[in-house]
């Protein structure tokens, strides 16, 4: 499963990647919203899935899950989204004002 | 278990949280920035003073113990720096009273300093990775609104680039802590430092540090600082000061602690590394500075030699030259903060960031050129300024280990320094005065109390040096001795 979900991870990093990298705005965006998707795959997979009980102290398993990737993701997921719906905002604004979502013509101009 | 060590981050963040509630209340809203950032200032000292009297300073947040609750450390570096970014942010803030527009005083730029003040006072002060990267989304996320707020032209299109980049970075950020805490199980810095040093840094380790250098690198601007001059340069002064002054010394700050309490055992390819980025970053930074003829983007390019300068003083990794780094770590804060604040009066008295069209200022505003000469000379390290002392230092850890080339590179960037904001001084303050007093766009009255307050640190740090220094022989004391810190951290008291 870990083999699975590591190999998932990292086709969803060449897909941000991929997008993140490509000229139109919108592109991006959906580019660093996969990419934040890719982490949090890696970040659970990498301490091991799922192997025994919930980590509660009353039930005497003898193996217990890492409880802790679970919190840290859950961290990241709120900060992500909230960014990503900042980006978005950002993006459309940046595009009523400035009438492209051409990232070669949002370069600035050289004499200003 | 000293209690005191959260109140740089809870006061700031409270008083934000306060703030929002009141938001045509404008006059209200200064006096509780005021009253927070100050409560701040004198809890950070008061932490200094414990540092000095009783060692280093440990909060275990809701009384679990060290590897499994989240601590807050507060060693003299961390209390040093959380100083001077609320004396930094205070002044800075001053100025903000007197040159935020209606408008942006209207949807919350003072809450939003607050909230970036807490963020980065929690990055100093925290002793857990993961917090570290909360706090850095904290600090970024109100960075982000900052530089976006008030939504011209070049505000939008440079926070894209800015917003992009640093989200990126922090996903990678998160990738390196996924596969730190997959090689050692922990992620609590002492914790850290220990198990590191117990099955020895391997290639594994080495690369994951390299990672986490890429990630550090991005945010403090070292060598990879190509999103810096726009995105510093296009808000209003006031913000881009704080911006200076605080937002890539964070990132300086984590290089700093994670490559002397954790990553220090293969100095060789990570440190040596280190001090050739930093070298190119000095070069490529002194070339931009000298090539420009806009103030802002001259002021945003010394922000990456002074970056470059001080990590080189990281890499070199003796006592010598994290005295000097320190020392200059806390003249660069308030050096940054006043030239541009200073700049950015400049720019508001005479309508127009370029050069070439700015002429004569210091006839009608004498105090405003003296105090940007004195700070030009300390950003370029001429004694009898803060700047020289530490500079002295880094060069002296860098003779020492026989790095001439970097020795030279930075003495022949201190001279371009020089160049590039007397060429400011030259040209916008002296020759023909070509604005009457009525035909200027504004006063420039803001800068008196935030300016003189700066200017006196600065004199006050370069003369009583040897004062300051028993302060920071203490602060490289601990980054020397790992043991130190990991032994605050577990003791129970």
């Amino acid at each position: 499963m870990e083999t699975f979900m590591t190999i998932i991870a990292g086709i969803l990093f060449t897909v941000g990647t991929y997008l993140a990298l490509s000229k139109s705005l919108l592109r991006i965006i959906l580019g660093t919203a996969i990419f934040a998707h890719a982490t949090h795959l890696m970040l659970l997979t990498i301490a091991g899935l799922k192997q025994g009980a919930a980590p509660l102290l009353g039930e005497q398993s003898g193996t217990y899950t890492d409880p802790l990737p679970q919190a840290l993701i859950l961290t990241s997921i709120v900060i992500s989204f909230a960014l990503t719906a900042y980006f978005l905002v950002l993006g459309y604004r940046a595009y009523i004002e400035l009438g492209t979502d051409d990232m070669d013509k949002l370069r600035g101009e050289e004499h200003e | 278990m000293n209690n005191l060590v959260v109140f740089p981050i809870l006061l700031p963040v409270l008083s934000g949280m306060i703030m929002f509630l009141f938001r045509d209340n404008i006059r209200l809203q200064k006096w509780i920035s005021i009253i927070g950032l100050s409560g701040a200032l004198v809890t950070s000292l008061f932490l200094v003073n414990a540092n000095m009297n009783d060692g280093i300073q440990v909060l275990q947040v809701g009384g679990w113990e060290a590897p499994f609750g989240i601590s807050l450390v507060a060693d003299m570096l961390a209390s040093l720096l959380v100083s001077t970014s609320s004396i930094v942010s205070l002044a800075c803030l001053i100025y903000a009273f007197h040159s935020t527009d209606k408008q942006r005083e209207r949807h919350y730029t003072y809450p939003l300093i607050m909230l970036l003040v807490c963020g980065v006072n929690g990055s100093f002060l925290t002793g857990d990775l993961f917090n570290l990267f909360v706090f850095f989304e904290v600090m970024l996320i109100a960075s982000y609104v900052l530089l976006s707020l008030g939504g011209s032209k070049t505000q939008l299109r440079e926070s894209i680039k800015y917003v992009a980049i640093n989200i990126i970075s922090s996903m990678l950020f998160i990738v390196a802590i996924a596969y730190l805490y997959g090689v050692v199980g922990t992620l609590n810095m002492a914790h850290l430092s220990e198990r590191v040093a117990e099955i020895g840094q391997d290639g594994m380790i080495t690369t994951i540090s390299l990672m986490f250098l890429l990630v550090f690198g991005l945010k403090a601007a070292l060598f990879l600082y190509f999103w810096l001059p726009g995105s510093y340069s296009s808000p209003p002064a006031a913000v881009s000061a704080i911006f200076a002054a605080l937002l890539t010394k964070v990132g300086i700050y984590t290089i700093l602690r994670m490559f002397t309490l954790v990553f220090y055992h293969h100095t060789a390819v990570t440190h040596n590394l280190m001090i050739w980025l930093a070298g190119l970053t000095m070069l490529f930074g002194a070339f931009g500075a000298v090539s420009q003829w806009n103030v802002r983007k001259i002021l945003a390019y010394n922000v990456i030699i002074a970056v470059g300068f001080i990590v080189v003083g990281i890499g070199l990794n003796n006592a010598a030259a994290l005295t000097g780094t320190l020392f200059y770590l806390v003249h660069d804060m308030i050096a940054k903060a006043l030239i541009f604040i200073l700049g950015g009066a400049m720019i508001s008295i005479a309508g127009t960031h370029k050069l070439r069209e700015i002429s004569g200022l210091i006839s009608h505003h004498p105090l405003l050129g003296w105090l940007f000469f004195l700070s030009a000379l300390a950003l370029a390290g001429v004694p009898p300024f803060s700047g020289f002392v530490g500079k002295l230092m880094i060069l002296q850890g860098g003779v020492e280990k026989e790095f001439y080339a970097i020795v030279s590179i930075s003495l022949v960037t201190s001279l371009l320094v020089l160049y590039s904001v007397m060429k400011i001084f030259i040209h916008g303050f002296w020759g023909e005065t070509i604005l009457s007093e009525d035909e200027e766009k504004s006063t420039g009255k803001g800068i008196l109390i935030p300016g003189s307050i700066l200017a006196a640190f600065i004199i006050a740090l370069g003369l009583g040096a040897d004062w300051a220094l028993i302060y920071i022989d203490q602060a490289v004391e601990v980054l020397m001795n790992p043991s130190l810190y990991i032994e605050a951290v577990y003791s129970k008291s």
